[in-house]
């Protein structure tokens, strides 16, 4: 049930110090500061002895809840547990500074050389840089090589980028960041790119069409070829946005469906940690024609060297410090080595596999809106008669957190009403899965019986119903006496 | 319930046209799809819209929205009302417009009046 848990303000006392400093022996220091720069106030921070300062932040922290302490089912954000021989086996890489002469790095560089064979081997790119430091800085990467792509050609005219409504949102945004106007076209009833809408969108002015598949519903763009070649025709370039690669590796490929440029999130697919325990890794991936534009600098061999080539005039630069997150890449290359080709087939296999098991086992329980085969996550709603008694999404993901899970994605995609996104993941084991199946089907049992209840959870937790209306519109971000 | 002084889009926005000047907002039944409002990103005076295209942003707790102009034009007016009191639209969106734009481009054939975005609405459920 409850607890009242004392925020670090609330357990202050004045005089309490966790630290003890000698005096001060430099009298004169203050005066070396000019007086518009000094503080007039002390700074307002809690004060608190050690003992309960490292009891407040350790019994906080036994609250976060994670993969390794139970299932994330998080659509659209591949929340794989992360195997620990990675954790394991990346730290042999810590005692490298990152500004050795290549030379004497070459471990290293022949690490990151491997890698990127490997992901132009998944995803069918010719080459791939690892510097992006997350997806939407590789989104953003990406789409910097379309325009320098466009502008290199002499054609500048081409300023439109092309998003479907079902995008995940940080595809107009990151177009928008490098200086595209973004065009939204409305999906098909299936959910998938409107080809119609598709064609009379594109023109003398599209740069290119960004394009998850399988699409943010869960559900595999079958027309993919034919939306190719419209794009490619009307002059533009594909992007390909990589959050939901965890459904197809081994079993299709971007650059065989028609991709120019992708991003693929380490992440999410390559089992790294993310979410408070990242941080992300988004490397980018080409087809040849776009190798010219690649940040520098690029891994080449030279001799029986690893070297750092700097020398690429039409480079769209440097985009990251160093050379990319490199922990989070050395961790995801230990994963793909572990798993192997075959590994790699089997694990997107079962993801789909999951994900279907669910969405087989919720209907008839939940609603279905796109009620066909579905890839490595489910969109799932609420059923009318939950809707008439009042009982939202919302109201579900809290009931759920009650029962020990953390919630699916709620209210995205966009394009589905009261949408609710579950994605299992490959390693979770049939009983996971049954298990949490059954709490869905308590909760929707609950709603006839009792929907107070389920208006009233989350009742296990600290807090239980933000304001989310006032906080948003109100926000208070420092703590205020009251 | 749809007032009939008005015209409406596909995508759930008014728009009442006076002469040159078209004053746009959204519908009631968009302001409850999106939920409690909680933030409007209003255009600025001086910005141009285009038919179709997206002119404003307005934010619930559960997503953000692009708002779609009706019109081609210059905008002249905004309610900047909104900027400190989102909620208005939740409370009254027939009543509270979010720009007028003097507009030289208008497509009447794709609008709808009253009646037929009642039974849009319907069709669309």
């Amino acid at each position: 049930m409850r607890s009242e848990y004392k925020l670090i303000f609330e357990r202050s006392h004045e005089g309490r110090r966790a630290y003890d400093l000698p005096k001060c022996d430099a009298p004169d220091a203050m005066n070396e500061i000019p007086e518009c720069f000094r503080a007039e106030s002390e700074l307002a921070l809690p004060e608190l002895g050690e003992v309960d300062l490292v009891r407040h932040f350790t019994n906080l922290s036994r609250r976060n809840f994670g993969v390794d302490n139970g299932f994330y089912p998080l659509g659209s954000c591949t929340m794989k547990y992360n195997p620990k021989i990675n954790e394991e086996l990346a730290p042999m890489f810590d005692d490298v500074h990152p500004l050795l002469e290549p030379e004497m790095a070459q471990g290293c560089l022949a690490l990151m050389a491997d890698m990127e064979h490997m992901l132009c081997e998944i995803c069918g790119m010719d080459a791939f840089t690892l510097q992006p430091a997350a997806g939407a800085h590789g989104e953003l990467t990406g789409l910097m090589h379309i325009r320098a792509y466009h502008e290199h050609r002499g054609d500048f005219e081409r300023k439109v980028m092309i998003v479907p409504d079902a995008a995940h949102g940080t595809n107009p945004a990151s177009a928008a960041m490098a200086g595209f106007k973004v065009k939204e076209i409305k999906s098909a009833p299936d959910g998938g790119v409107d080809l119609d809408a598709l064609r009379a969108a594109v023109g003398p002015d599209t740069a290119g069409l960004m394009l998850t598949n399988p699409s943010t519903l869960g559900l595999f763009e079958r027309n993919i070829k034919e939306i190719a070649k419209i794009v490619h025709e009307a002059g533009g370039l594909l992007y390909y946005d990589g959050a939901n690669l965890n459904a197809i590796m081994g079993i299709v490929r971007p650059g065989d469906m028609g991709f120019d440029v992708m991003h693929i999130n380490l992440h999410k697919t390559f089992s790294t940690p993310h979410g408070g325990g990242g941080p992300g890794s988004g490397p980018v991936g080409v087809k040849s024609h776009l190798i010219p534009f690649m940040p520098v600098p690029r891994i080449e061999q030279k001799d029986d060297m690893l070297v750092l080539n700097y020398d690429k005039p039409d480079s769209i630069g440097k985009i990251k410090s160093f050379y990319g997150n490199f922990g989070v890449i050395a961790k995801a290359y230990c994963y793909i080595r572990s798993l192997g080709g075959e590994g790699l087939k089997e694990a997107s296999e079962n993801a789909v596999l999951n994900a279907n098991y669910v969405m087989n086992k919720l209907r008839g329980i939940y609603d279905i809106p796109h009620d066909r085969t579905c890839m490595h996550e489910c969109v799932v709603t609420p059923t009318e008669e939950m809707m008439k008694n009042e009982i939202h999404t919302s109201d579900i993901a809290k009931a759920l957190i009650d029962r020990g899970y953390h919630p699916p994605t709620i209210y995205f995609p966009l394009i589905v009403h009261e949408a609710m996104m579950i994605e299992p993941t490959e390693t979770e084991s049939r009983e996971t899965l049954d298990e949490f199946v059954e709490a869905m089907r308590g909760i929707a049992e609950q709603v006839k019986t009792d929907a107070a209840a389920i208006h009233a959870a989350p009742v296990t937790t600290p807090v239980g119903r933000p304001d989310e209306v006032t906080a948003a519109r109100k926000p208070i971000v420092k703590y205020e006496e009251e | 319930m749809v007032p009939n002084d008005r015209k409406y889009t596909r995508d759930h926005e008014w728009v009442m046209v006076e002469g040159s000047i078209a004053k746009m907002g959204i519908t009631a039944h968009a302001a409850e799809a999106l939920g409690d409002i909680v933030y409007v990103e209003l255009p600025a005076v001086g910005d141009e819209t285009t038919a179709g295209e997206s002119y404003c942003v307005v934010e619930s707790v559960k997503a953000s929205s692009s708002v779609f102009s009706a019109v081609t034009g210059t905008v002249v007016e905004v309610n900047e009302e909104l900027d400190g009191a989102p909620e208005m639209l939740n409370e009254d969106a027939f009543g509270n417009f979010i720009a007028a734009v003097e507009f030289t481009e208008i497509n009447e054939a794709e609008l709808m009046d009253a009646e037929e975005y009642e039974k849009f609405c319907e069709e669309e459920a």
